[in-house]
C-alpha cells in the first residue's frame, strides 16, 4: 500500500503542477516510503522539505491552497496532528463556511494512524473521530493497497480539506493495483465480503480482522456481511443500513477507543433507522479508555482484533 | 521616499476613513445595532495605511481581530464590511464571518482571524504559493504583540525564514494584549529582537509616524520581493480604546499614559505635516473628513437595509462540490 500512495501521488503530480508535497523528512521518501522516489523525481520547489513544525507546515497548506495550489501535507505520525490542530480545525475546515464561500481550499492531509509493536502512548493513535467531528472536512482512511491508490487520486483532485489516514498496519499489505491512474470515489463504502446473518462494519486495520473472523465464523455456520466505509466522512450510511435491513443485526469495529468513536455514531444511525430490522441490540468493538500502552503484553491485551469481534459476534447470537 | 503630494494626501484620507469607520463601528455595536464584538483599530491607523500603501494591487495581507484597518488599507469597501457587522448578506462574507472574519481574496486579504496568531503560518502559506509561481508577489503578515508569545508565531518566522518565503511580518506593538500590559507577557521589551532568533532583519518604527512606517515597510518589501526573505518590523502603537470596543469596563489605563499617545495621533500628526509642507490646508483637510463621514452614513445606512442570510445558508458552504 505504501507504493500505491507514492504512485498516486507521483502520477497526480505529474498531471498537475499545482501538487506538491510539504512534511517533514519527505525528501528521503517518509519514514514510511509513502512519499518514495518524489524528490528524485520533482526536486526540491515540489517536495517541500520542512522544519519540523506541524502547525507552521499544515497553515503552509492553508495559505498555498487559498491562493491556488493544491498541498499534499504529511504529519509523520497521527500523534502529531495534536500539534497542527488550529490550522487543521480551526482555519482550514472552517475556512469556506466562515468567509462566505470565497475559499477553495484542495489541500490532503496524509498521516499514518494506529497501533505497531511498541510504539507507545505517542505514536500509535487512531485519532480520526476527532477530525470526523469537524464540519468542512473529509476523512478517508483506505485499508488496502487499490483503495489507497484511488483515493489518494480523488483526494488530490479533491476541492476540499480531506484527511487521509493511513493505517500503519494496512500499509504493509500489498494487493493487484492497476498502473495506470484510477479514482476510487470519496464517500462511497464498499461491500468486502457478502453474507447474510449478520453486518460487520469495520474501519483501518479492523477490516483486515473483520475478514479472517468473517471466514473462521462461517466454519461455524454464521454468514458476516463485511463493510469497509472507506470515506469517514462523509459517511455512506446508505451502504451500511441497507446491509443492516437485509441482516438484522450488526458489529461495528474499530482500533480507536471505544467511547466516543465512530462506531458510536454508527451504531446509533443503525439503531436510529434500522431499529424495526434489528434482532439484537448493535455491538461494538473498539480499544479501552487508556492511552496505548508499551509493554507488548499491554499492548496486546489492549488492540481489538479477530478475536474480539467473533466475540461480540458470538454474544449476538447468545453463545 | 519620492511620494507625490496625491498619493500624501491618499494616505490621510485612508487614515480617516479608518477612524471614521471604526468610530461608527464602536457606536454601532453600544447601540446593539451590529452584532458579535468590535475590536477598534483607532490610534494605529498609520501602520496599515503606512505598509499598504507600499503594496502592488496584487500583494496580500493576513489580518486580525482588529483587522477592520487593514481591510480598508488594502482597499476593502465599507459598505461591504458594515454589512458584514450587521449579518447582512451583503457583507463580504454573507454575514456568516462578522468582525473577526472579514476577508475579501479578490482584493488580496486572506482575512482577519480570531485565533491570535494563526495569520501567521497562512501569511507564510501565501508567501510560499508566490514563490512556487513564481509572481512576484509579497505578502503581509500583520498581527499583536500578544501574538509573537503564540508558538504558531515562531514556527511561521523559522519556516519562512528557512525558505526564503516573500513575506513582511508587521507587528503592531499596542502595548497591550486584552488586559494585560505587554510587559507582563512578553520576554522582550522590542518584539524586533526576536527577528534575531531567526537571523532575519528585526526594525523598530514609531508606528504613530505614517512615513516612518512607510519607510520601513518599503524596505522590507523590496528585500521580500527580490527573493531575500522576509523581516520583522515591530510599530510601537498605542490601542486609543479599549481591547473590545471603547470601554469594556475592566480595565483603567493610566491617564497620562492614555494623554501621551492620545497627543501623538497618527492622523493628526500627518495632517499637521502635510500642512506645514503645503501639501494640504487645514480647510480642505476638514473638507475630507466631512466627506468621509457622509461616505461612512451612507455606507452604514445602505448595510443595515441589506437582507439577512436565507435559512438555507446555513448549510451552505461547508464543501466545495469538485467540478474535475
Ligand atoms: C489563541 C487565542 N488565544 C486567546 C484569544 C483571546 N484574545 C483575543 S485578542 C487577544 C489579545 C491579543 O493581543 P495582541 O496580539 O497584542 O493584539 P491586540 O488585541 O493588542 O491588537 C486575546 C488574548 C484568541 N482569540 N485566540
Ligand atoms: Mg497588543
Amino acid at each position: 500500500m505504501t507504493a500505491a500512495i507514492a504512485e498516486a501521488v507521483d502520477q497526480e503530480m505529474s498531471r498537475d503542477d499545482r501538487v506538491f508535497v510539504v512534511g517533514e523528512d519527505v525528501r528521503v521518501g517518509g519514514p514510511f516510503g509513502t512519499d518514495a522516489g518524489l524528490f528524485e523525481k520533482y526536486g526540491g520547489r515540489r517536495v517541500v522539505n520542512t522544519a519540523i513544525s506541524e502547525l507552521a507546515l499544515a497553515g503552509l497548506g492553508v495559505g498555498s491552497a487559498a491562493v491556488g495550489l493544491r498541498p499534499v501535507v504529511e504529519i509523520m505520525i497521527m500523534d502529531f496532528v495534536a500539534v497542527a490542530m488550529d490550522q487543521i480545525v480551526n482555519q482550514m475546515a472552517k475556512m469556506k463556511y466562515m468567509l462566505g464561500g470565497q475559499a477553495v481550499l484542495p489541500i490532503v492531509v496524509t498521516t499514518h494512524a494506529g497501533v505497531d509493536s511498541s510504539s507507545a502512548a505517542q505514536h500509535s493513535g487512531s485519532l480520526e473521530a476527532w477530525f470526523c467531528h469537524v464540519p468542512g472536512l473529509k476523512v478517508v482512511m483506505p485499508t488496502n493497497a487499490y483503495d489507497a491508490k484511488g483515493m489518494m487520486i480523488s483526494a488530490i483532485r479533491d476541492d476540499n480539506p480531506v484527511i487521509f489516514i493511513s493505517n500503519k498496519r494496512c500499509l504493509q499489505t500489498s494487493c493487484e493495483v492497476p498502473e495506470d491512474p484510477f479514482t476510487v470515489p470519496l464517500g462511497v463504502a464498499e461491500v468486502k465480503r457478502t453474507g447474510s446473518d449478520l453486518t460487520l462494519v469495520a474501519t483501518g486495520r479492523m477490516v483486515l480482522d473483520a475478514l479472517e473472523a468473517a471466514e473462521d465464523l462461517a466454519v461455524d455456520g454464521v454468514s458476516v456481511e463485511v463493510i469497509d466505509p472507506r470515506t469517514l466522512s462523509p459517511l455512506d450510511m446508505e451502504t451500511i443500513l441497507t446491509s443492516v435491513r437485509k441482516t438484522s443485526r450488526a458489529v461495528v469495529a474499530q482500533e480507536a477507543v471505544r467511547f466516543c468513536g465512530l462506531g458510536a455514531e454508527i451504531a446509533a444511525t443503525i439503531a436510529d433507522e434500522c431499529f424495526d430490522f434489528l434482532d439484537a441490540p448493535v455491538k461494538r468493538v473498539g480499544a479501552p479508555f487508556t492511552p496505548v500502552p508499551f509493554a507488548p503484553v499491554l499492548e496486546k491485551d489492549y488492540l481489538p482484533g479477530k478475536a474480539s469481534i467473533i466475540g461480540a459476534v458470538k454474544d449476538i447470537f447468545g453463545d | 521616499m519620492d511620494l507625490s503630494g496625491e498619493q500624501m494626501r491618499r494616505m490621510l484620507e485612508q487614515m480617516m476613513r479608518i477612524r471614521e469607520f471604526d468610530e461608527r463601528a464602536a457606536l454601532l455595536m453600544e447601540q446593539a445595532r451590529v452584532h458579535g464584538s468590535v475590536h477598534l483599530y483607532c490610534g494605529e491607523e498609520a501602520i496599515a495605511v503606512g505598509v499598504c500603501e507600499a503594496l502592488r494591487k496584487d500583494d496580500y495581507i493576513t489580518s486580525t481581530h482588529r483587522g477592520h484597518g487593514h481591510l480598508i488599507a488594502k482597499g476593502g469597501d465599507p459598505r461591504r464590511m458594515y454589512a458584514e457587522l450587521f449579518a447582512k448578506s451583503t457583507g463580504y462574507n454573507r454575514g456568516k464571518g462578522g468582525s473577526m472574519h472579514m476577508a475579501a481574496l479578490d482584493l488580496g486579504i486572506i482575512g482577519a482571524n480570531g485565533i491570535v496568531a494563526a495569520g501567521a503560518p497562512i501569511a507564510l502559506g501565501v508567501a510560499f504559493a508566490s514563490s512556487y509561481q513564481d509572481n512576484g508577489r509579497v505578502t503581509i503578515c500583520f498581527f499583536g504583540d500578544g501574538a509573537t508569545n503564540e508558538g504558531a508565531f515562531h514556527e511561521a518566522v523559522n519556516m519562512a525564514a528557512i525558505l526564503k518565503a516573500p513575506v513582511v511580518f508587521v507587528c503592531e506593538n499596542n502595548g497591550y494584549g486584552e488586559w494585560s500590559p505587554t510587559a507582563s507577557q512578553t520576554s522582550v521589551s522590542d518584539i524586533a529582537d526576536r527577528a534575531a532568533a531567526y537571523d532575519i532583519p528585526g526594525v523598530i518604527v514609531d508606528g504613530m509616524d505614517i512615513m516612518a512606517v512607510h519607510e520601513a515597510a518599503t524596505e522590507a518589501i523590496a528585500r521580500a520581493r527580490s527573493g531575500q526573505g522576509p523581516s520583522l518590523l515591530e510599530c510601537k502603537t498605542y490601542r486609543f480604546y479599549d481591547h473590545v470596543g471603547r470601554d469594556f469596563g475592566i480595565l483603567k489605563r493610566d491617564e497620562d499614559e492614555v494623554a501621551y499617545w492620545r497627543a501623538r495621533d497618527p492622523i493628526v500628526l500627518w495632517q499637521q505635516a502635510l500642512v506645514e509642507r503645503g501639501l494640504i490646508t487645514e480647510q480642505a483637510a476638514n473638507a475630507m473628513r466631512d466627506e468621509i463621514v457622509q461616505e461612512m452614513e451612507d455606507a452604514i445606512a445602505w448595510a443595515e437595509q441589506g437582507p439577512d442570510p436565507e435559512p438555507a445558508d446555513l448549510w451552505r458552504d461547508v464543501y466545495t462540490e469538485t467540478q474535475a
